[in-house]
């Protein structure tokens, strides 16, 4: 008890960071990380708990205790090793996963105190790693014969060709875009997940023989019956959910509103924040709107930011409570400069002769009756009605599944939204040999259950694969 | 990596043709289709109308007018040498069907964009009547391909340096007038070309096709960079495109949200310009 008692007093130890200043008008990653100091100290606040509450908390199930417990001890290539046995992505995981409703939310110590940094300590474990550079290849057994083709290279694909490759079968990836990551790297910016990182994990799934091929748009180029045909014994869908929804409002189409997507992927994957030693261009905005809430809201308010703008606003028609984003991602945004307006929902666009937006009219919300998602419900508040000055808007209501590919696998069930049903347990779909996993399952959500939804149809796909009776072709 | 197995200089070194080595991409494609085409580590994706491919030599035809940094820089790429990316077949194809008379107005670049289209419409047995216009003499491109698929065959110059003196227009208004049995026309070509086609025909109530080169990023349905009004509702031109109902069009806003970066074209363009001496 003593120990306890004594091991609570140790603070919470913050991860140093550029100063918010700074940092709002430079595209380098905002913390620094722990040093090995002050990660051992941190990991020294755990219990150690014999029923550690904490795992209950994760996804995929990461040892946390034991992987804590290492970098307590100094063995940082160790804790390393040990969170990739449940996590292939821990320096990914370990930035953003929202650790505050997950393992962090369940830490014992959080009941008094402020639970451990588990996130922290992972990014911390990764990094030590990757700088190491000497990532071990595990051994991998001798081939299956089997050939499974993977959709999508988000981290659900990503997740489960591993898995696969791990186990003998022959993986290729097939990615529309012409990099790896989905939305670690179209969406996602720089300043909070460096494309490195992305690059090595991706390097490393290569290494263990995963085969990716870009610019393969499937549904397009090849059909997932023409996967089939040229020899693949099964085939996963991990194709995200890409579709921009827009409000469908007078004058959405003017020049300067854009979908989040276009607006990340222009200055993510395309790096028009570089422009001109880039070539794709990005409209930069000195008055900048970002309608919505969300961790795609606060991506595309802080690159605003440090494209350049005078002033960046997040109009969200809830309150701050309902802020579905996480609390980090949220407090960084307000730190860098940008202002909130809450209960606050945009109604039409105004442009000038050019076709250029200028302003935004919007009207003022208050909470009404709790809705089916059991947050209260925005009603309008009568003649609140004022126009916003922009000349940059960028629309970040959500996304939803895109049909190119779902449209094109015959006797595919989808749901009504368009999102293909799958087994939660397996990502087994109507189709035999074809399992599904991630957004487009799900409609979207998080890395990690993407994650997970590629480990869970990882062992479903390993078991199909090795009965016979399935694969002989 | 995508060889180009040959380059042709076309409309006085303002036009250029590529053949590409892309053997699943000209096995897929279909009348209509583009592909987006990334040519180095730096460069922006760009997309480009297939005016022909071949399944069995495995290559694709792009053609493609020198109006900025991208399409320069592509220019600069020679036979033997490979584009880092070449993304396709992307859109709808063209819904092909036997009508009776089909009228095919094409200006500029469009025409190559028109040329496989027409092509189609001709093999499915239609009487095929083109139009081709160009500014001047010189600018004219691909007038032998599409004599060769058209019924018959007009050309129009905005000069008057050779064929007709005036615009396509003109040429089409004067068809419509002579002849009571036309179905369908299509209209490919500058902006202001597709909008008084369209123009022309509604007086004759007569359905006209357009194919619309709006500004795009992914061309996979992901981004909205290529939405258009058409008949009032928005539509990504990338995948439910490129072809619309041209009366049905907003043209106007079309228009505007093409020039959406000019500014950052002038500077791209200039810099590379200045790389180039
Ligand atoms: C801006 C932004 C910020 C986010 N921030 C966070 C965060 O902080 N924390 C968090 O946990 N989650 C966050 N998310 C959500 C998270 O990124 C997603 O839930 C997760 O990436 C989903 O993974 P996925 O593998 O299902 O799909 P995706 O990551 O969407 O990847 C799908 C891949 O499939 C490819 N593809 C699509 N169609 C085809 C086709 N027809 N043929 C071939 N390939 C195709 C796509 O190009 C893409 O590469 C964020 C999302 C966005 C957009
Ligand atoms: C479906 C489709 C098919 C096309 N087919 C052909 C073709 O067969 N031959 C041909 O010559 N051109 C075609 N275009 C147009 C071609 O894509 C543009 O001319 C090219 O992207 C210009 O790039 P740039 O950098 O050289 O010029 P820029 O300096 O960037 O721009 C010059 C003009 O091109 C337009 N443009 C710029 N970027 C894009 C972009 N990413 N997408 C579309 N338009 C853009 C601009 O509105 C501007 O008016 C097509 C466009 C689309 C959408
Ligand atoms: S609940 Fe907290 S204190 Fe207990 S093992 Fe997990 S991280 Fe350590
Ligand atoms: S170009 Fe991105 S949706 Fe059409």
């Amino acid at each position: 008890m003593a120990e306890k008692e004594k091991k609570e007093k140790i603070p919470r130890q913050p991860m140093p960071e550029q100063d918010p200043k700074v940092r709002s008008r430079n595209f380098e990653e905002v913390p620094y990380g722990y040093t090995p100091e002050l990660a051992q100290k941190e990991a020294n606040r755990c219990l150690q708990c014999k029923k550690p509450k904490c795992t209950e908390g994760c996804p995929v199930g990461v040892k946390i205790p034991e992987f804590v417990n290492l970098i307590a001890g100094g063995d940082f290539i160790g804790a390393a090793k040990k969170l990739k046995e449940d996590n292939s992505l821990p320096a990914v995981c370990g930035r953003v996963c929202p650790q505050e409703s997950q393992c962090e939310s369940l830490c014992i110590l959080g009941k008094k105190d402020e639970p451990v940094a588990v996130g922290r300590l992972e990014r911390f474990a990764a990094d030590y790693e990757r700088k190491q550079g000497t990532v071990d290849l595990p051994q991998i057994p001798p081939s299956t014969g089997k050939k499974v083709a993977v959709v999508g290279s988000g981290p659900a694909g990503l997740t489960l060709a591993g898995d696969l490759v791990k186990q003998g079968h022959q993986v290729t990836i097939f990615e529309a875009l012409h990099k790896p990551g989905g939305v670690l790297v179209y969406g996602i910016p720089e300043f909070r997940l460096p494309k490195a990182i992305v690059d090595a994990e991706v390097d490393y799934l290569q290494r263990l023989g995963v085969e990716i091929k870009y610019n393969y748009v499937i549904g397009k180029i090849l059909t997932v019956d023409e996967l089939f045909a040229m020899g693949y014994h099964a085939v996963f869908l991990g194709v995200g959910a890409g579709l921009p929804v827009f409000m469908n409002i007078p004058g959405e189409n003017l020049c300067g509103i854009y979908s989040a997507n276009e607006y990340l992927t222009r200055s993510n994957l395309m790096k028009a924040y570089l422009f001109p030693q880039y070539d794709t261009p990005i409209a930069v905005g000195k008055h900048v709107a970002v309608i919505g809430g969300g961790n795609v809201a606060m991506d595309s308010a802080r690159t605003a930011l440090r494209l350049g703008a005078e002033t960046v606003h997040i109009v969200y028609r809830r309150s701050k409570t309902e802020l579905p984003a996480r609390a980090e991602e949220a407090h960084h945004a307000e730190q860098e400069g940008v202002q909130f307006k809450f209960l606050t929902n945009p109604l039409r666009y105004i442009g000038n002769n050019d076709g250029w937006v200028t302003g935004m009219e919007c009207m003022e919300m208050e909470l009404g009756e709790p809705d089916e998602s059991g947050r209260r419900r925005p009603v309008p508040k009568k003649d609140s009605n004022f126009i916003l000055d922009v000349d940059l808007v960028v629309v970040s209501i959500g996304t939803g599944a895109n049909p190119i590919i779902t449209g094109t696998v015959p006797n595919l069930e989808l749901n009504k939204w368009g999102y293909i049903v799958a087994d939660p347990e397996t990502g087994k779909t109507s189709r035999e040999g074809v399992y599904a996993g991630g957004d487009i399952v799900t409609g979207s959500a998080t890395v990690i259950l993407a994650m997970g939804a590629g480990r869970n149809s990882s062992k479903a796909m390993h078991e199909y694969l090795m009965n016979k009776s399935n694969t002989v072709a | 990596m995508f060889k180009i197995v040959e380059k042709r200089e076309m409309a006085g070194n303002t036009v250029c043709h590529l053949k590409i080595d892309a053997p699943l991409i000209a096995k897929k494609a279909q009348p209509g289709q583009f592909v987006v085409l990334r040519a180095n580590e730096t460069g922006e994706r760009i997309p480009l109308t297939m005016a022909g491919n071949d399944p069995a030599k495995g290559t694709i035809d792009i053609i493609f007018q020198v109006v900025g940094k991208s399409t320069a820089l592509l220019r600069t790429f020679n036979k033997g040498d490979a584009i880092l990316d070449v993304i396709g077949p992307l859109g709808k194809p063209t819904h092909v069907e036997k009508l009776g008379t089909v009228i095919c107005v094409g200006g500029g670049t469009g025409i190559a964009v028109l040329y496989p289209i027409t092509r189609a419409f001709k093999e499915i047995g239609n009487h095929v009547i083109s139009i081709v216009g160009a500014r001047t003499k010189d600018l004219l491109i691909m007038e032998a391909e599409m004599k060769g698929v058209s019924d018959e065959f007009f050309v129009t110059t905005d000069d008057g340096s050779y064929g007709r003196h005036g615009f396509v227009t003109d040429a089409l208004k004067d068809l419509l007038d002579a002849r009571k049995d036309v179905k369908l026309v299509i209209g490919i070509g500058p902006i202001p070309m597709m909008k008084f086609v369209c123009k022309t025909t509604e007086v004759y109530g007569i359905k006209t096709m357009v194919s619309l080169n709006t500004i795009m990023v992914d061309a996979t349905g992901m981004c909205g960079a290529c939405r258009a009004t058409v008949g009032g509702k928005t539509q990504f031109c990338c995948v439910d495109g490129p072809e619309f109902d041209g009366h049905q069009v907003n043209f106007d806003e079309l228009m505007k949200r093409q020039a959406a970066y000019l500014k950052e074209e002038r500077q791209s363009y200039e810099r590379f310009q200045k790389e180039q001496r």
